[in-house]
């Protein structure tokens, strides 16, 4: 697959979608896309479900793959060679796949977001001069708003995917999202960056600090903001976006460009979740949310499901009488465990391990059944759903990565 | 310890998905079952604390959701036509037109009036004891410090005006250890201790606020001693196992396996718990409430948190 410029962007939604299964693979589903978002709520593993994706897309597709993170935890990063590389696309050594015992067909890269670092060389993309580009970078409010914008983390994230997409160095992005307070946030955020600078509002708010001439109409307003805000606060905006406005049109345009290559059929999304009752509604109406705006969900996984063995129902009697009879089964189990291994515990201990053995699976088998329950009642079901289990170990290496790609590959 | 519920404002934060509302419903539960008069505010308006206590969904303007325990959500537009109203006798009615869209506009590009008005009514609240205690469920450990710092940020960016000179109070009760405290929920998982211990720097350096615990959520027990466990791995070996087998006529080795997923869980995070110990200042308590094996949740599991957060406290 070779990487292509950014296509004509936006395409109706087809006449009828295919069929909803839960049937494909996340192989097919990464064969097929040149970008994957991964989204969610917060503490799912959207990162390392994200790495993951990318990690097997590159042992098994080859070609070029990106995996753009936002804030990997240190070892995965480490992992990733991550480590202190700021906004720079690096590549993941062979080596670090040798050692961990494979062979990729294709080159993994990594690269991490640097919210300020994007911000700056977007304004030195836009700036009409050089005058005005370290005007802004100089202004004290840029410094303070670069890095904490409203939605300035998505706006960026998604900037950057566009970016580095529309350079054709990739033959698979797949991005993970920032931790928003609502995982909706970053689809909205060129919309929203576009409306701020072409807003009528703007114009008419710096209207006064340029010409100093108000109006009978608006000089209340002005008015109580000086009373609120100081004359002084008002004027340091304006002047902040006085020297914006000649960045808007480069702005507003980049930002409906970067709007069109969500919408595109070569993008698709992942919803990551739990299936834990909070996140996995947020999930399921980010789901809902993305067929509503005609954006391509591709595929739900679900992470740290409890093992399958938990909802047996043989194992749950089992388990009862393993409870209720414990006394008596130590008793019975008492001489068997002294020929395995000579002075092992005596039959209170016996009772007391069986009794908390069975106890510990009711206990887990109560949320296993409780997790059951909430897949089955999934909402809308895209093309892939899949499933990870509980590791019971921390993911912070390629072979980790693996492991739990290897859950969601078929 | 109990000082904890003598605090007038505590600001509940932590990671994503690790319980942040959990813990600051149930603690203003606990607050109010002890004879408080508590307001509990939401202020990443997801809208889940209502129910947490099976309560109809909140708004701005208070509710009380159970005896003494009122809850609403913030609302920084609501909240500054509140202040209007309150300091410069502008009557508002309705949305207050091109003043709310200016406020949008304003709000959006200075980072700190939108934390401001939200930080604003909490210390307001405090400022006038309307309520022995105000819990707050904070955003989440990414976004906190730029709400607590909101004052000092707007101290440095409006030098005059009316919200300037609002800021001086307000400092004064979020920088009083006596009145005011940070909860930091985490779990013992890598990330969310990473996290927390990364905030309680930040906390330290960048705020006046002092960090009151870390509250460890979803515990999980400790099944067997060092001895019990040697029994366990006697037991699930294949001779005893067959004998379990054939006294509990079933086959026992799902229940065997779950008790060994539950204890190898147990141990990757007790190493997190290690981290998080060495890394938290020494004079924050660290508080643990147990995993709950649940079906639901709902008031009763705030209870149960309730209560789990009482016993630690000491109660």
């Amino acid at each position: 697959m070779a990487p292509q410029r950014p296509g004509p962007g936006r395409r109706p939604p087809p006449p009828s979608d295919p069929p909803v299964t839960g049937s494909g693979s996340l192989d097919g589903l990464l064969a097929a896309k040149e970008i994957v978002i991964a989204c969610g709520p917060g503490g799912v593993g959207k990162t390392t479900t994200a790495a993951a994706a990318g990690v097997m897309a590159a042992l098994h597709h080859g070609g070029k793959v990106l995996v753009l993170t936002v804030d990997p935890a240190k070892r995965l990063a480490n992992a990733l060679g991550l480590e202190g590389i700021g906004n720079a696309e690096t590549r993941v050594p062979d080596e670090a796949f040798r050692s961990a015992g494979l062979k990729p067909r294709g080159e993994l890269w990594a690269a991490m977001l640097d919210t300020k670092e994007s911000w700056d060389s977007l304004i030195r993309m836009h700036a009409p001069d050089p005058q005005t580009r370290d005007e802004i970078l100089a202004n004290p409010l840029y410094q303070n708003i670069s890095g904490r914008f409203v939605q300035s983390h998505d706006y960026i994230a998604m900037e950057r995917l566009y970016e580095i997409h529309s350079e054709g160095e990739y033959d698979l992005i797949v991005v993970d999202t920032p931790p928003t307070r609502n995982a909706l946030d970053f689809l909205d955020a060129p919309q929203r960056l576009a409306d701020f600078f072409s807003s009528r509002l703007l114009r008419w708010l710096i209207v006064p600090y340029r010409s100093r001439l108000v109006n009978v109409a608006t000089k209340p307003f002005y008015q109580i903001a000086d009373r609120i805000l100081g004359t002084q606060f008002l004027a340091d905006i304006s002047e902040f976006f006085v020297l914006f406005q000649s960045m808007y049109e480069g702005f507003v345009e980049r930002a409906g460009a970067v709007q069109r290559l969500l919408s595109d059929r070569r993008t698709t999304f992942m919803v990551v979740s739990t299936l834990e009752g909070v996140p996995l509604r947020e999930a399921e109406f980010f789901a809902q949310e993305l067929t509503t705006r005609h954006l391509n969900l591709g595929a739900i996984v679900l992470n740290k499901v409890l093992p399958a063995y938990l909802q047996g129902a043989e194992a749950a009697k089992v388990a009862e009488t393993m409870k209720e009879r414990a006394g008596e089964l130590a008793t019975a189990l008492t001489p068997v465990l002294a020929s395995v291994d000579a002075p092992l515990g005596d039959e209170a201990q016996i009772r007391r391990v069986l009794a908390e053995v069975a106890d510990s699976f009711l206990n887990f088998r109560v949320v296993a059944m409780r997790e059951a329950e909430e897949k089955s009642e999934l909402g809308s079901v895209p093309e892939v759903l899949a499933t990870v289990p509980f590791f019971d170990t921390d993911i912070y290496d390629l072979a980790g990565l693996v492991r739990l790609g290897e859950q969601i590959w078929d | 310890m109990t000082a904890l519920l003598d605090l007038k404002l505590v600001f509940v934060t932590g990671k994503g998905g690790v319980g942040k509302t959990t813990v600051a419903s149930a603690l203003a539960l606990l607050a109010s079952q002890r004879g408080k008069r508590v307001l509990v505010c939401e202020v990443d308006a997801k809208g889940d604390v209502s129910g947490f206590y099976e309560a109809p969904p909140t708004g701005f303007a208070e509710k009380e959701v159970l005896p003494g325990l009122f809850a609403m959500t913030m609302d920084t537009e609501a909240s500054l036509r509140e202040y209007l109203k309150l300091h410069l006798r502008i009557p508002v009615i309705g949305r207050i037109g091109p003043l709310a869209k200016a406020f949008d506009f304003v709000a959006t590009a200075a980072p700190g009036v939108r934390e401001i008005l939200t930080v604003g009514k909490l210390c307001f609240e405090v400022r006038e004891r309307n309520y022995d205690l105000v819990v707050v469920d904070a955003p989440a450990s990414g976004h906190i410090v730029g709400q607590l710092a909101a004052p000092q940020a707007i101290n440095d960016l409006v030098k005059v005006g009316l919200i300037r000179s609002q800021t001086d109070w307000m400092l004064d009760i979020l920088s009083d250890p006596v009145r005011t405290g940070l909860i930091a929920v985490c779990t013992p998982e890598e990330m969310p201790v990473n996290e927390t211990i990364d905030l309680a720097v930040r906390v330290r350096k960048e705020t006046t606020v002092k960090m009151s615990a870390v509250v460890v959520n979803r515990v999980l027990p400790e099944l067997f001693g060092r001895q019990e466990e040697l029994v366990f791995d006697a037991l699930a070996t294949a001779g005893p196992s067959e004998d379990l087998a054939e006294l509990v006529g079933g086959d026992p080795k799902p229940v065997l396996e779950a008790a060994r997923l539950a204890v190898t869980m147990r141990r990757t995070r007790s190493t997190h718990l290690d981290r998080l110990r060495e890394g938290i200042d020494p004079g924050v308590p660290l508080l643990y409430l147990p995993y709950l094996f649940t079906r639901s949740h709902g008031l009763r599991t705030t209870r149960q948190v309730a209560a789990s957060l009482g016993e630690e406290l000491g109660y």
